[in-house]
């Protein structure tokens, strides 16, 4: 535009810059095509063809890098100049890169995606073993040391200080890559969060990832097939026990102590009223001409309710077994059960021992108000002449049974939950810097 | 709001100040640097053709920040070794300006503010800390930059420049502080990271195929 030209015939709007659009540039190394896709923002562009890093902010795309013969080419998962919506907003992968640490003689490898909006700007994902992340880059300051870090407002633990080497590159960079390079990478966790720190060259830079799900990436690219399976458990990977361990304990203590509350307002409330307590004596010689007997009648007052029958005898590595019928007078009902004493007890390698008992009770659910008695057979261990023993009935005893099934039917889910929890969190710290104690090869580790 | 009018003494395009207190403008048409003097208005420079760039914001861009709206009225180019960056005019709604910075779309609103001692350029260190009303900063880069252009409305003449040196401070929060040694005066803007969506920016550039 010259500047001295006449006025008058001025355009009604001034020129507007051109709309920006992705760029067609050729390669100067090997000629093979290049498409800058994020505009202004890339600042290396690799070479799809022949690998050469090469300066995107220079129209010729000088070569910064190159290579004659590649190592080795790693292929993204999500292809370059895919798009996918990604927390409401679309963006488009635009670079990838694949990074590698050695520990202990093994190397790891896990990839890293660009994607790029206009209007939002850069953010990344990064996939290890079929665990993803959902990376962008700080805006604030976090504050952190070896043994944690704190962002937002939130603390993260230490996790692993490790270095970063980059192995291979493909598409666009807003950073100067470089194959080679080593960064020295610091992770803190806060599952599902992952605060990293990368140093490279004096500068420090630090991004925010939270994890997601291979099948999420999959549905916001539209990918085909299936994502690959997660191996192990990732440093940020939500726990699958979404729930509060502790909290839970807590939810579970309060159960118990309300079933506490409740069996002592049962026991209060039930009337434990004696109704027979009779001490027989057993012969064998008499049993063998009689049987069978029968208790002195009783009242069974008030409504339907349980009763409860207790027998003991003073056995000592004997038994005793009595059948019983509980006989309705009036109506000629029955409950017939049968209940054996028995108790032994001695001494072996182990020292002593003991099973069985003296006592025995049972209690017979709804039995209606009436005159009843009871129907007694006993049988007697043939080794023992003769002995006593007692029946006692009681009317309208509490019954805990049901409460005590309650506490464990909410305990075993209690322990296996807590249990998941426990080993979850312990794989995924295996895999830390601060392992769990048992795992540490060194017991010097004074953590 | 005055707006007043004014032609363009090199091409005679008419020149219009959205802010009264603007001391710089291009024309749009011969990209002229036209600054304001107590009569009329004087060449001092010409823009060169700006690189292309890659920023959704434009002039007339308008937005809000916090309660107040804003519309972009001017802007300074400038690239870096990691590429450009546009420090974008903007007059807000109670005829305040400020600067919308654009940086790889990572957005920070800031105001040129006072501090006593301001340190010279030679004297910043990466790590060093600052508190400037009661707030401290620690200096996280010192990048040197090139000015690369100007385009609209500024509150100050700028267009002689070449290499500028600007050091970053940050903080633990998203506020954030610039020191701009454009001139042999340390200027220092205090401000903070924002983000896109909560500007509720419109009249953007659109991209192709976006």
């Amino acid at each position: 535009m010259s500047t001295g030209a006449p006025p008058p015939p001025l355009p009604p709007h001034p020129p507007l810059p051109p709309k920006p659009q992705a760029k067609g540039l050729n390669c100067p190394k090997c000629g093979a095509a290049i498409t800058l896709r994020s505009f202004g923002q890339a600042i290396t562009v690799v070479c799809g063809s022949c690998h050469s890093i090469l300066d995107a902010k220079d129209p010729n795309l000088a070569i910064l890098q190159q290579f004659e013969a590649i190592t080795s080419v790693a292929k993204p998962l999500i292809p370059l100049g895919t798009r996918g919506k990604l927390r409401g907003t679309d963006y488009e992968v635009t670079g990838f890169q694949r990074r590698s640490t050695k520990v202990d003689g093994v190397t790891y490898y896990w990839q890293e995606y660009v994607l790029f909006n206009p209007y939002k700007g850069i953010r990344y994902l990064s996939e290890y073993n079929g665990h993803w992340n959902d990376i962008s880059i700080c805006k604030t300051l976090p504050t952190g040391d070896f043994s944690g870090a704190t962002y937002l407002g939130e603390s993260y633990k230490h996790f692993q200080s490790t270095s970063a080497n980059t192995d291979f590159v493909l598409g666009e960079f807003p950073w100067q890559v470089r194959i080679g390079e080593q960064a020295a990478v610091t992770d803190y966790v806060h599952p599902p969060r992952v605060l990293s720190s990368e140093k490279l060259n004096k500068e420090v830079t630090w991004s925010i990832g939270e994890y997601m799900y291979g099948r999420e990436i999959w549905d916001s690219f539209k990918l085909p097939g299936d994502p690959p399976a997660p191996m192990g458990v990732y440093e940020n990977q939500p726990s699958p026990v979404s729930l509060n361990v502790t909290g839970m304990w807590v939810a579970f203590a309060a159960f118990t102590l309300f079933l506490l509350v409740l069996m002592a307002v049962i026991d209060m409330r039930a009337k434990k009223e004696p109704i027979l307590e009779e001490t027989y004596q057993y012969n064998r010689a008499d049993a063998k001409s009689e049987p069978s007997f029968v208790s002195d009648e009783f009242a069974l007052g008030g409504g339907t309710s349980n009763v409860q029958v207790k027998t003991s005898a003073p056995v000592d590595n004997h038994w005793i077994y009595l059948n019983y019928a509980l006989i309705n007078q009036d109506t000629g009902q029955a409950w017939d059960f049968g209940r054996e004493v028995s108790y032994y007890h001695g001494y072996d390698s182990d020292g002593s021992w003991s099973e069985g008992k003296r006592t025995d009770s049972v209690v017979i659910p709804s039995v209606p108000a009436g005159h009843y008695y009871l129907r007694i057979e006993p049988e007697v261990d043939p080794t023992l002449p003769a002995t006593p023993y007692s029946v006692s009935v009681i009317r309208d005893v509490p019954v805990f049974g049901i409460y005590g099934i309650a506490f464990l039917a909410l305990l075993v889910p209690v322990v296996i939950i807590s249990f998941r929890a426990y080993t979850f969190e312990r794989s995924r710290w295996s895999e830390s810097d601060h392992p769990p104690m048992e795992l540490s090869s060194s017991s010097g580790d004074d953590e | 709001m005055s707006q007043p009018v004014a032609n363009c003494p090199n091409c005679g395009a008419k020149i219009v100040f959205r802010w009264s207190s603007s001391v710089q403008t291009v024309c749009d048409y011969c990209k002229s640097i036209l600054v304001r003097t107590d009569v009329d208005l004087k060449k001092v420079g010409q823009v060169a053709d700006l690189p292309p760039d890659s920023s959704p914001i434009q002039i007339n861009t308008e937005g809000k920040y916090g309660n107040k709206s804003f519309v972009v009225v001017g802007r300074i180019l400038y690239e870096y070794d990691q590429g450009g960056w546009n420090e974008w005019h903007v007059m807000m709604n109670d005829g305040t300006s400020a600067w919308l910075s654009d940086a790889q779309n990572e957005y920070a609103v800031s105001l040129s503010s006072r501090a006593p001692n301001l340190p010279a350029a030679a004297q910043v260190q990466v790590g060093q800390q600052f508190t400037w009303n009661n707030q401290r900063y620690t200096v996280s880069v010192i990048t040197p930059a090139h000015y690369r252009g100007v385009e609209g409305e500024l509150p100050f003449q700028y267009w002689d420049k070449t290499d500028v040196t600007f050091v970053d401070l940050r903080t633990e929060s998203r506020k954030f502080a610039t020191l701009d040694y454009s001139d042999p005066e340390p200027a220092l803007y205090l401000g903070e990271f924002v983000e896109f969506d909560n500007l509720k920016l419109k009249n953007l550039r659109s991209f192709e195929g976006w």
